[in-house]
């Protein structure tokens, strides 16, 4: 049905096609086009409007070239001509020439010469081409348009329309790629603008793509507007860490301050976008309230002290703690850090005997899960059917969002989501399974036992990515609906799709529970009941991630001593005894695992804020003030050991190689899943079920410390079905009461078709009201009864 | 409120069941959109986005493409003066200036009772009668002068109600497929045989 | 038919208004004779349906090879034969949909109104009997918005053929259904091309996308086999599955059968609609013919003639002679586009007719090609400030120089013995995607090129020099 995109990779058949570009010989890829195969030679076609990852316009027609044709030489795009046996293209011929330089003037024509207060000056695609490709001057003496300039569309970007020369390419992603078509050509002719319906902003979890691909300054990003010129950056290679999809990125830095992010195209991940999360939240690095010193409480209040004070309290406190009994010391966290950070804790804890350890924070799933066959997000969007056990991952994995969409869109891959609430894929999905939180390994034996199903699983690959779909539902329920799907088809293979940045690298470099111990949940329960001395939150706040707020605040009211390590102050650290400042992303090399197990560089970019310093290096400090020193000498010796102590890192890539696909964690050989059959009690039809999961602009730490995102951060709120609010007889927006087992909270109630009857959904870490009260980690799932308040 | 009443929503789905894909719909709403209020309006852009499953800014990119739809009230008639060649070659620019004298008002804009709107049009596809106009899209042809002024004071006094009906309307008549007759519109995904009348031979 | 004096005298219809009727055959204008032409009524006692019952009696490829052997012309303006187009689909795609051009816009074009608001179920059984041959399931009949009566007539006649039987499922108690869906646009002349038309047709802006990849034959609406024919094209089926394929050729020429409808309007006697014998009426004839417009108005010189179209370049009295054949027409330097003649007499402002068109092409840019986006409007602005007697004789080169962005190399036009000229044949070569670039070009240079004199006489004695920077001029 839809015309498969020959630029993208499936689509091309293996077969090759010899074409000559300017008479030298070129091997192209059949069913490309001219200016894929030109862009793997020295000669250089010139364009606006032609991206590789997105279906081609040919609209701004400056990638003219000559084929040679029966008829003689014709002028033709050539991002829309595809290569054929023995097609002759010539790309600097005179009239080649003239008619690039005819479209060069007439981009020109209208566009202003505000080059010197343009951001994009300096590294300007219309610029460059103008002074390559171009004329050397205009003839256009007439007015040029006009419009305002330049109009905020979104919190964070700005459309300069004078600026702007029609290339399609924001518009074509938003719709395109990113699914939020909310930008669009308006008007026609000479009069053509890209604007949004008047009044609804463009708010996209993707906007920045946008800025990124411009040609030319029309858009741009509040964060970086007149903050530098691209002479003044400075730039490496990264992978970013604010969710564990792991997208290649460029950190640029400006007299020692990140000021931009820019995606990075590789084939296995990201394709070059970035989602703006990820790509704005390196304002929080230059957060004025970053951890500049270490703090050590004295008396009541936590004071700035220097490291070795702060060390050698710390390793007084573990070693008082130890004293006593090795499983007094627990660890929570190093899923924000980098495998060599995780994997020197691991290595200070293994010295200590202390087992107790998780990267996790109760609202991830088991570990058990990298132990299944694994499937790479190639292999995810390569597979015949796709099936969501996971949360949305619009809202938590925005970038793996846009790859499955690609996958359902363009490449036929059929998605069978099973879900308590739509998700973002729910539009693209080819049938969705909705269940009651609590039966859904029951929805997923039904649903995949029909002859429809069947036939579908029969096809081809099955890939199910399997994540934590609702933090008021027990993980197992999840576990046992990946069991059945392996029943229903033995040869399944997962995607894991834990969010924690580097989530995957923390567990596999040994911060998991050792010897049988117990998890973060089981931890933070042993501290409850006062048998944990000493607990070091290794940059985890508990009180914000673990969905059970009561369970913390017990636990942490009876730990003698709380040791932070982390970048800055937040509701878990307030009232440590020892905070230790961490070099933040940007601010240190190492190496990251994203969730399909890739391995890649994160690079440091500028100068560790005051003190603060690397976690593995506090570790190492840590180790020789305990007198166990696990004998680290630098990053590299830290990587050197970390690949051949763990059989997973050994195809590892050097800490400081920048080399930008990463590579494939080694895999074990795959074990299979069996759980038993269990269901959650029925929902008394009083109540509605909790669903409780995660979006994009939570509170947390990163985002509420970037002054551009912390505005859209909205307030908690309770969503239900439109028909639920009719039942409970309430208006829109007004404040209910919600109340589960002996608690209640009062909060605004809105509708919202995405929630299925007999549920209630709540957005986990908004702003606002807490609603953790109404969470307990040892329910199975939580039923909530609403009240309007009288 | 002005997005689409009761009656004009029901029509609105039974155009959508017609196409393929709802969004062909979207020119025929839009023209629905306006016969109801004269000219598009916002909420109106809105309404048909949910209709027929797309964002209000696709709604607007397209809307906003064509000429015949108005974001803002206009008169309750449109004379449209075409400008083109053959009629420009028969004495429109002249017809234009007496019009704009007659109405009191310049090429765009409309009269202050809200009676009229004057504009310039391109090619009305009646070159041979040049010069032409069109009133809401019903033609005048061969127009002079004096025959300009009878038809503004006939429009006026409402002597032509019935020929020419208020602007946003355009045909009197709609399709009515009957649904014994109708053969019905199926999403091309989920047609993959050849017609039956060609007995499974391939057509030429 | 009257006669007087023993000569033709040709007739107009009230109801039929610009149409002129003639003492010649009639293929698609044999109704509009009768005050109620558009009745399935009349329609009936007029041979209607027969072609489609003819059809329907024979298997659908026989039908198809019919319409290829006739070669039917596509009058929409590129001229490309009717069932070569309907051949050009994939094997075994389905489904395939018919699309029909009714958004008829060109300058100087009026026809497929004529044919919509006077014999709509003409135009209907011509649909059928395309579906039916081409293994077509769904029509569109898309209609220009701005024809509101078009769009009642057409409505009312497909409720009349929904009604009878003619349209829908088991068409005449056959295998054969399909639907018509009428469908209108609401005012963009670039959505005449066939690919904007199907974007148009999809809900979206009428941008007209890229041949190839978007030839509509095999990649056309939703992606799928869509053919895009004219009116007057689907018109024609009818009378030649009626008649047969050797009546319709022994009208006309090999190379172009049967008749056209020819638009004459401008500057002469008796302005009109005109169905013409294809390949052998010359422009002559039908300017000058006593039975067509009988000559200049006011007994005045002609001046020049735009022979197909606003797009099409000029002619002047030298290819008078030249008949309505492409083969002829198109080394002559024009096309035949979608028949269309309008002519200027002796008292004509050149650069002022010219402008009328080269705003409409400016104006009618859907923006998506730079070249035509910014070079239309660049065009129209220097030519305006040249009519307004504020230009120069940097701005004529100027004109040309900015044309030549559009449309590269030689820009045909065509021979003129007084000014010693060779024609430039048809086409031209363009930077653009689709022909409203090359049109808003096409008047300028035709009359810069034909009538420079009256240019020159226009613009200031002043040359100014290219600058580099705007508002620093010598």
């Amino acid at each position: 049905m839809t015309i498969v995109d020959p630029t993208k990779e499936s689509a091309v058949d293996p077969s090759v096609v010899n074409i000559t570009i300017n008479n030298k010989p070129v091997v192209a890829r059949k069913g490309e086009f001219i200016i894929a195969a030109a862009d793997r030679t020295d000669d250089f076609i010139p364009r606006f409007c032609y991206h590789p990852r997105m279906s081609s316009v040919g609209m701004c027609r400056q990638c003219l070239v000559e084929v040679e044709t029966p008829r003689g030489p014709m002028i033709v795009v050539s991002c829309m001509t595809p290569v054929v046996e023995g097609q002759i293209v010539r790309t600097t011929t005179d009239s080649v020439k003239k008619a690039q330089e005819g479209v060069l003037e007439l981009l020109l024509a209208n566009h202003p010469l505000d080059c010197p207060v343009c951001d994009k000056g300096g590294e300007c695609p219309l610029q460059d081409q103008a002074f390559s490709h171009g004329p050397g001057e205009s003839r256009f003496v007439e007015e040029k348009r006009h419009y305002e300039k330049p109009i905020a569309i979104s919190d964070i970007v700005y459309l300069d329309r004078e600026r702007c020369i029609l290339c399609d390419q924001c518009t074509r992603f938003a719709d395109e790629v990113a699914g939020d078509a909310l930008i669009t050509f308006t008007s026609r002719g000479n009069d053509t603008q890209v604007l949004t319906f008047p009044d609804e902003p463009f708010s996209s979890y993707f906007s920045g793509n946008t800025v990124q691909i411009c040609p030319v300054g029309a858009l741009t990003a509040k964060p970086y507007r007149f903050k530098a010129r691209p002479w003044d950056l400075e730039q490496t290679e990264s992978t970013c860490t604010s969710c564990s999809v792991g997208c290649r990125t460029v950190v640029q830095s400006s007299r020692d301050e990140l000021v931009r992010y820019q995606g990075v195209d590789i084939d296995p991940v990201n394709w070059g976008w970035l989602c703006d999360r990820g790509r704005y939240n390196f304002e929080s690095v230059n957060s004025p309230d970053r951890l500049t010193t270490p703090l050590v409480k004295t008396g009541t209040e936590l004071a700035a002290t220097s490291w070795s004070v702060a060390l050698e309290t710390t390793a007084r406190m573990i070693r008082l703690a130890l004293a006593g009994n090795a499983n007094s010391v627990a660890i929570l966290g190093g899923a924000r850090g980098t495998n060599e950070d995780a994997f020197a804790w691991a290595m200070l804890a293994d010295k200590l005997g202390i087992d107790q350890r998780d990267s996790q924070l109760g609202d991830g799933l088991s570990p058990e899960v990298f132990n299944l066959a694994q499937a790479t997000i190639d292999e995810t969007c390569t597979a015949s059917t796709i099936i969501l056990l996971a949360p949305d991952l619009k809202e938590e994995l925005p970038v793996l969002y846009l790859r499955v969409r690609d996958a359902a869109q363009k490449r036929k891959s059929r998605i069978i989501e099973v879900s308590a609430r739509d998700s973002g894929l729910t539009p693209h999905a080819w049938r969705t399974v909705g269940f009651e939180p609590g039966h859904q390994a029951q929805a997923v034996r039904e649903a995949l036992s029909t002859p429809e199903m069947k036939e579908q699983l029969a096809r081809g690959q099955v890939v199910v990515v399997v994540g934590r779909p609702n933090l008021a539902e027990n993980e197992m329920f999840t576990l046992q609906a990946l069991a059945e799907v392996f029943v229903a088809e033995p040869s399944v293979k997962v995607l894991p799709v834990l969010r924690r940045g580097n989530v995957r690298g923390a567990i596999a470099a040994g911060l998991t529970p050792q010897n049988n111990s117990g998890d973060a949940i089981d931890i933070l329960n042993a501290a409850a009941a006062g048998k944990i001395d000493c607990l070091i939150l290794l940059g985890a706040d508990p009180m914000a991630d673990v969905p059970d707020s009561g369970l913390v605040q017990r636990a942490f009211t009876q730990v003698k001593n709380l040791i932070s390590i982390d970048t800055m102050i937040n509701d878990s650290n307030r009232n440590a005894d020892v905070i230790l400042p961490a070099a933040a992303y940007g601010e240190k090399n190492g190496t990251t695992t994203n969730l399909e197990g890739r391995i890649s560089n994160v690079a440091q970019k500028i100068t560790p804020r005051g003190t603060s310093r690397p976690d593995w290096m506090i570790a190492t400090e840590l180790s020789i003030s305990l007198g166990v020193d696990i004998g680290v000498s630098s990053l590299e010796d830290l990587n050197s050991k970390l690949v051949g102590a763990v059989a997973a890192f050994a195809p590892s890539i050097d800490a400081k190689s920048t080399h930008g696909d990463g590579v494939l964690m080694a895999r074990e050989t795959p074990v299979t899943i069996s759980g038993n059959l269990s269901r959650a009690i029925d929902r008394n039809a009083y109540n509605l079920r909790l669903v409780v999961s995660r979006t994009m602009y939570d509170s947390a730490g990163s985002t509420v410390s970037s002054p551009s995102l912390a505005g859209i951060v909205t307030d908690a709120a309770i969503f239900v079905n439109p028909l639920d609010l009719g039942r409970i007889g309430v208006a829109e927006g007004t404040n209910v009461r919600v109340g589960a087992e002996g608690t209640n909270i009062v909060i605004v109630i809105k509708s919202h078709n995405g929630v299925h009857r007999g549920t209630a959904w709540l957005p986990f870490n908004h702003t606002g009201v807490d609603i953790r009260p109404l969470l307990n980690i040892s329910s199975d799932v939580v039923d909530v009864r609403i009240e309007p308040i009288k | 409120m002005s997005r689409l009443n009761e009656t004009n929503t029901k029509s609105a789905r039974e155009i959508i069941a017609k196409y393929p894909r709802p969004k062909s719909a979207l020119i025929p709403l839009l023209h629905l959109s306006q016969e109801q209020n004269g000219y598009i309006t916002r909420e109106a852009m809105q309404h048909l986005g949910e209709l027929v499953g797309v964002t209000s800014a696709e709604v607007y990119g397209t809307a906003t493409f064509y000429e015949m739809f108005k974001f803002e009230p206009i008169g309750k008639y449109l004379i449209n003066i075409c400008r083109t060649m053959s009629c420009a070659l028969m004495g429109a620019n002249e017809l234009m200036h007496h019009a704009e004298k007659k109405l009191g008002v310049n090429a765009g804009g409309t009269t202050p009772d809200g009676m009229f709107t004057l504009a310039h049009a391109e090619c009305q596809a009646a070159c041979t009668e040049a010069p032409t106009l069109q009133v809401n899209y019903r033609y005048r042809l061969r127009v002079t002068p004096t025959d300009l002024d009878n038809l503004i004071d006939n429009l006026r006094d409402g002597k032509l109600k019935d020929e020419f009906p208020p602007h946003g309307v355009l045909s009197k008549v709609r399709q009515i497929i009957p649904a014994d007759r109708a053969v019905g519109a199926k999403d091309p995904e989920d047609v993959n045989e050849s017609p039956a009348w060609l007995d499974g031979k391939a057509a030429l | 038919m009257v006669r007087r004096q023993g000569r033709t005298v040709s007739k107009t219809y009230v109801h039929a208004p610009g149409f002129v009727a003639g003492d010649r055959p009639k293929i698609v204008t044999s109704r509009f004779e009768f005050a109620d032409s558009y009745t399935l009524e009349r329609y009936l006692a007029t041979d209607g349906y027969k072609g489609l019952r003819a059809a329907l009696s024979r298997p659908a490829n026989e039908v198809h090879e019919d319409v290829k052997s006739a070669t039917v012309l596509g009058r929409g303006g590129a001229g490309f034969p009717a069932g070569v187009k309907w051949g050009l689909t994939p094997q075994q795609v389905w489904p395939r949909y018919l699309v029909v051009n009714g958004d008829e816009s060109e300058p100087g074009t009026y026809k497929d109104r004529l044919l919509m608001e006077c014999d709509p179920h003409q135009l209907i059984e011509g649909c059928l009997i395309a579906c039916y041959a081409a293994g077509l399931s769904q029509c569109f009949l898309y209609i220009r918005g701005e024809m509101a009566v078009a769009q009642e007539r057409v409505a009312a006649a497909l409720n009349e053929a929904y009604a009878a039987g003619y349209i829908g499922k088991n068409i005449l108690g056959s295998k054969f259904s399909v639907d018509i869906i009428l469908h209108w646009g609401a005012g963009a002349y670039v959505v005449g091309e066939e690919t904007a038309l199907i974007e148009s047709l999809e809900g979206n802006r009428g941008m007209p996308r890229l041949k190839p990849p978007f030839f509509p034959a095999a990649n056309g609406l939703y992606g799928q086999p869509t053919i895009v024919n004219n009116v007057e094209t689907l018109a024609n089926l009818p009378w030649l599955l009626n008649h047969g394929v050797a009546a319709y050729t022994a009208i006309g020429t090999k190379t172009s059968p049967g008749t056209r409808m020819i638009a004459v309007s401008g500057h002469v006697k008796r302005p009109g609609v005109y169905e013409i014998i294809n390949g052998t009426t010359t422009f002559r004839d039908l300017i000058y013919g006593q039975e067509f417009c009988g000559g200049i108005r006011n007994g005045n010189a002609l001046k020049a003639f735009v022979p197909g179209g606003g797009s099409a370049p000029w002619f002047t009295p030298d290819q008078l002679d030249l008949p309505f054949e492409a083969s002829q027409v198109g080394p002559a330097g024009s096309m035949l586009g979608s028949g269309a003649v309008m002519v200027m007499d002796e008292t004509t402002d050149i650069p002022a007719a010219a402008l009328t068109l080269t705003h409409f092409y400016a104006h009618e840019s859907c923006g998506k090609c730079t070249p035509c986006r910014e070079g239309g409007t660049w065009l129209e602005r220097i030519l305006r400030r040249v009519v307004d007697g504020d230009g120069t004789d940097a701005d004529l080169q100027q004109l040309l120089e900015v044309g030549a962005m559009i449309c590269p190399g030689a820009f045909p036009h065509a021979a003129n013995e007084k000014l010693g000229l060779q024609a430039v044949a048809f086409p031209y070569k363009m930077t653009t995607i689709c022909f409203v670039g090359p049109s808003a070009f096409a008047p300028v240079h035709s009359a810069l090129t034909l009538f420079r004199s009256e240019f020159e006489a226009r613009v200031k004695k002043r040359v100014t020099i290219p600058v580099t920077a705007v508002g620093v001029s010598v």
